[in-house]
């Protein structure tokens, strides 16, 4: 079992109201069946094709003999099953042999290839991606050449955005692209970090390359965006193209997932093909960032769930002072706090995913709105889940004790592949920056009046004795909030308060969002009180009452542990700002 | 020629079963429930066949509750043409529901049924081969290989000791076994051409069969629980407990 259908559902049909998307002409061709139907090939692929060979593909990572890089042969099956069934092109026009799924079902299935198997569902993940960011600013032509073939699972994709020497700091970047008679471009540079750089899955592999054009602007205003296939041209014109595999990385987690070291243009030879305008390419990249960071916080909340729900079948069968572990305190603890971890940030996930198809698809008004709070929420849906996912499943070790860190167990892999959640697509700290420095004050603010407007309407429809209580602990923070902002906002005007309020971003990330979590986990006490208010069957009931103990754990034992971090900003604290590197 | 697959919503295979407390029966609360796996090979060989140019429909029909709409739609979904559901509340057993699907038989006159030899839930095995007898048409059960030529199928099945090939006059039945195919996924297009085609739905009640059923669930019980192991010294001691405790050897 990877993750409770009854969790999925509630999710989507009980949390979120998704069956209402239906009303929209881009949905109304599907109903609960449609959805309940992709939901069952999902399930039955990630558990087929993906979950076998998760813990396999860790003891056996890929290697490289100086010509080819070789995986298990399984990898290969599992990225052609999920490229068969359409998943690629799951959200694409029918026209355009899509199914138009909503963002927020297209999440639900992605949960099970997350949960199953982290390191082989990244494959197709970056191919998707690639995919999307084609499909919008590509030419025709480049799409025939490269989105068809991806969308049929014959290509793949990657993001080339790190160099050796420039990794969060894009503006750094080196590569260079020079624009040739024939029209397309000489790619020569390094990059670090590629996921899926280099593998032997599909017949070509489709680099998304930042580079800059000589002569352009500096800095982030001069990058370009390249497509730059590992082989060029067709049947027996097709050459290698010249990009060169300098290594592979050995990494903690995702091991299954090639890490690659590239080399591009060594001869002097690598072709790439323009995407979109010149000088464009950072601003096509981050219009798929919001997506793409919503799917970070979403797979470190499923490693977290499957890791949960693996220590929780554990502590149910292992006895211990004649009984099961489960029934121990301290366990008890351990299970809630990662019930609370997981399941907060699976609801705050699936609320962004919702705000993606809102933004795609309500009337303009609300798709503005939808497009506002989705800005604010991104750093928090990527860093609160990438940090709690990890935690849960370090608490999920510890539940199963030394079964917990032996390796023929697989609750420490599932925290080594977690573990770099927190850093890619954007470090935490780097979110925490993006929230306090920009995200906060994008769009006069309209995303955190909208925010605070809702967290105060769940407030108010709290009606069962745990949403009332949770409601009042999270009333009390969130009337802290809007001074607390506005004193850090003035600071941040001025030169030198901005870099010490600046060192103190992850403080504030922690308030923040540990007040929204708090609030994720209000909306579904509210729902489940509503539904305990109704006959129910005690085993429908038991799902609702662990929705409220574990909001009840969260809003009681989580939320208060803001409090110290609000001190520390009044405060100004300048302890880390004030910190010279050789005091070290 | 037509095919018609009768196909079962069982337990779905991944589900760790578990008996209610009253042992009445399996406790299906809250369990997920899936197309059984023989009738996905059923599903998949019909699909085969018509791809291979030999069939040109294909009719999913199932017996039970509203939920089976379901698996039929899954059948839809992976390439069946067309649905037939038989609607009933009842919890049938086998020679009730082989009795119903002659019905369907003698309405439809498809050339071949195929059928899982058995579900994951009862183990029965025993659907087809009363279809067989109630339709009087031939039967090759276990298959892992069908062929069909000149008016013939030719099924090779899976029996003690090896394989034998049986060559049946058409209309002719056949159950599958687990190394028939391996079936495909219903894919995200399929499942949207899915939603258009046709389900014909008739209350079971309204088809001449009588419904009652001869066989009584007296009480399911979980298998023991596995005791745990010894350690022996030697084989000497290994052959006597094989002889006097487990009293496999004599």
């Amino acid at each position: 079992m990877l993750i409770l259908r009854r969790e999925i559902e509630f999710q989507l049909y009980e949390n979120l109201d998704t069956l209402s998307l239906l009303k929209r002409s881009r949905f109304m061709e599907h109903n609960e069946h449609t959805f309940s139907a992709v939901l069952d090939t999902a399930e039955k692929i990630a558990t087929d094709c993906f979950l076998p060979h998760n813990h396999l593909a860790d003891q056996n990572e890929p290697s490289f003999d100086g010509q080819k890089v070789t995986m298990l042969p399984a990898v290969k099956i599992a990225y052609q099953a999920f490229a068969d069934a359409g998943f690629i092109a799951a959200r694409y026009d029918f026209d355009e042999g899509g199914m138009q799924l909503p963002e927020s079902v297209m999440t639900a299935c992605s949960g099970y290839f997350m949960a199953a198997n982290p390191s082989s569902t990244a494959y197709p993940f970056l191919t998707t991606a690639a995919a999307n960011v084609i499909k919008h600013f590509a030419s025709a032509d480049l799409k025939a050449r490269y989105l068809e073939p991806m969308l049929a699972g014959s290509y793949s994709g990657t993001m080339a955005l790190t160099e050796p020497h420039a990794g969060s700091s894009l503006a750094e970047i080196t590569t260079s692209a020079t624009l040739h008679a024939d029209g397309t471009y000489r790619i020569k540079g390094a990059k670090l970090y590629i996921s899926g750089g280099d593998h032997e899955l599909t017949e070509n592999i489709v680099h998304l390359v930042l580079a800059k054009i000589p002569g352009g602007p500096s800095g982030v205003k001069g990058i370009s965006l390249f497509i730059v296939p590992k082989y060029r041209g067709d049947g027996d014109n097709r050459v290698k193209n010249d990009i060169v595999l300098a290594g592979l990385i050995h990494k903690l987690g995702y091991r299954g997932t090639t890490s690659t070291a590239l080399t591009f243009g060594e001869q002097g030879d690598c072709h790439g093909y323009l995407v979109g305008e010149p000088h464009k390419g950072l601003q096509y990249m981050f219009m798929m960032m919001n997506e793409a960071r919503v799917g970070v916080g979403y797979g470190a909340a499923m490693i977290g769930y499957r890791g949960f729900q693996y220590s929780l079948e554990y502590a149910k069968e292992r006895l211990q002072g004649g009984k099961a572990i489960v029934e121990h305190g301290d366990v008890k603890r351990m299970l809630l706090a990662q019930k609370a971890y997981t399941e907060g940030a699976i609801a705050l996930c699936f609320y962004g995913a919702r705000l993606v198809d809102d933004i795609h698809t309500a009337d303009a008004e609300q798709a503005r709105d939808a497009a506002e709070l989705l800005d604010l929420l991104t750093p928090v849906i990527k860093a609160w889940p990438s940090e709690y996912g990890p935690k849960a499943n370090d608490l999920g070790i510890q539940v199963m004790g030394g079964a917990g860190y032996t390796r023929e167990y697989y609750a420490e892999q599932f925290w080594r592949d977690n573990r770099l959640n927190p850093i890619h697509e954007g470090t935490n700290g780097i979110q925490a920056l993006d929230l306090l420095g920009r995200k906060l004050w994008q769009n006069k603010q309209q995303g955190l009046a909208q925010l605070f407007a809702l967290v105060q309407t769940d407030c108010a429809i709290a009606s069962g004795p745990v949403g009332q209580q949770a409601a009042e602990c999270i009333s009390h923070y969130l009337a802290q909030m809007p001074a607390l902002i506005d004193s850090l906002g003035a600071d941040l005007q001025s030169k030198e308060s901005q870099a010490l309020q600046l060192a103190n971003a992850e403080c504030f990330m922690k308030v923040f969002s540990g007040v929204i979590l708090a609030w994720q986990w209000l909306r579904q006490i509210n729902t489940a009180e509503q539904r305990l208010g109704t006959e129910l069957t005690s085993e429908k009931a038991d799902y609702y009452h662990g929705k409220c103990q574990a909001g009840q754990y969260f809003v009681r034992w989580e939320l208060p542990q803001i409090a110290p971090y609000i001190t520390l900003l009044q405060n100004r604290d300048d302890s880390c700002h004030k910190m010279r590197t050789n005091w070290f | 020629m037509k095919v018609l697959v009768p196909i079962k919503r069982a337990i779905d295979y991944n589900v760790k079963v578990k008996v209610k407390a009253d042992q009445s029966d399996v406790d299906l609360a809250n369990v997920k429930m899936a197309l059984n796996p023989f009738c996905e090979i059923a599903v998949e060989e019909a699909i085969r066949l018509k791809e291979k140019g030999d069939v040109t429909e294909i009719v999913a029909v199932s017996i039970g509750p509203d939920a089976c709409v379901e698996q039929i739609r899954t059948a839809l979904a992976l390439g069946a043409d067309r649905g037939i559901h038989i609607k009933t509340e009842l919890n049938l057993d086998s020679l009730q529901i082989a009795k119903l699907l002659k019905t369907v038989v003698s309405d439809e006159n498809p050339d071949l049924v195929i059928l899982g030899k058995q579900s994951i839930d009862s183990d029965n095995n025993q659907t087809g081969q009363m279809l067989a007898a109630l339709t009087n048409m031939g039967q090759g059960t276990f298959a892992s290989e069908v062929s069909i030529a000149d008016g013939k199928v030719e099924v090779t099945r899976e029996i003690d000791g090896g394989l034998q090939t049986v060559a049946l006059q058409l209309p002719a039945i056949i159950t599958t076994d687990l190394r028939l195919n391996e079936p495909r996924y219903a894919s995200l297009p399929n499942i949207m051409k899915a939603k258009r085609k046709p389900v014909a739905v008739f209350n079971a009640d309204e088809l001449g069969v009588t419904l009652a059923s001869n066989v009584t669930l007296l009480k399911v019980t979980p298998p023991a629980q596995r005791k745990g192991g010894v350690k022996v010294a030697d084989v000497a001691e290994l052959v006597s407990k094989l002889k006097d405790e487990a009293k496999v050897i004599s």
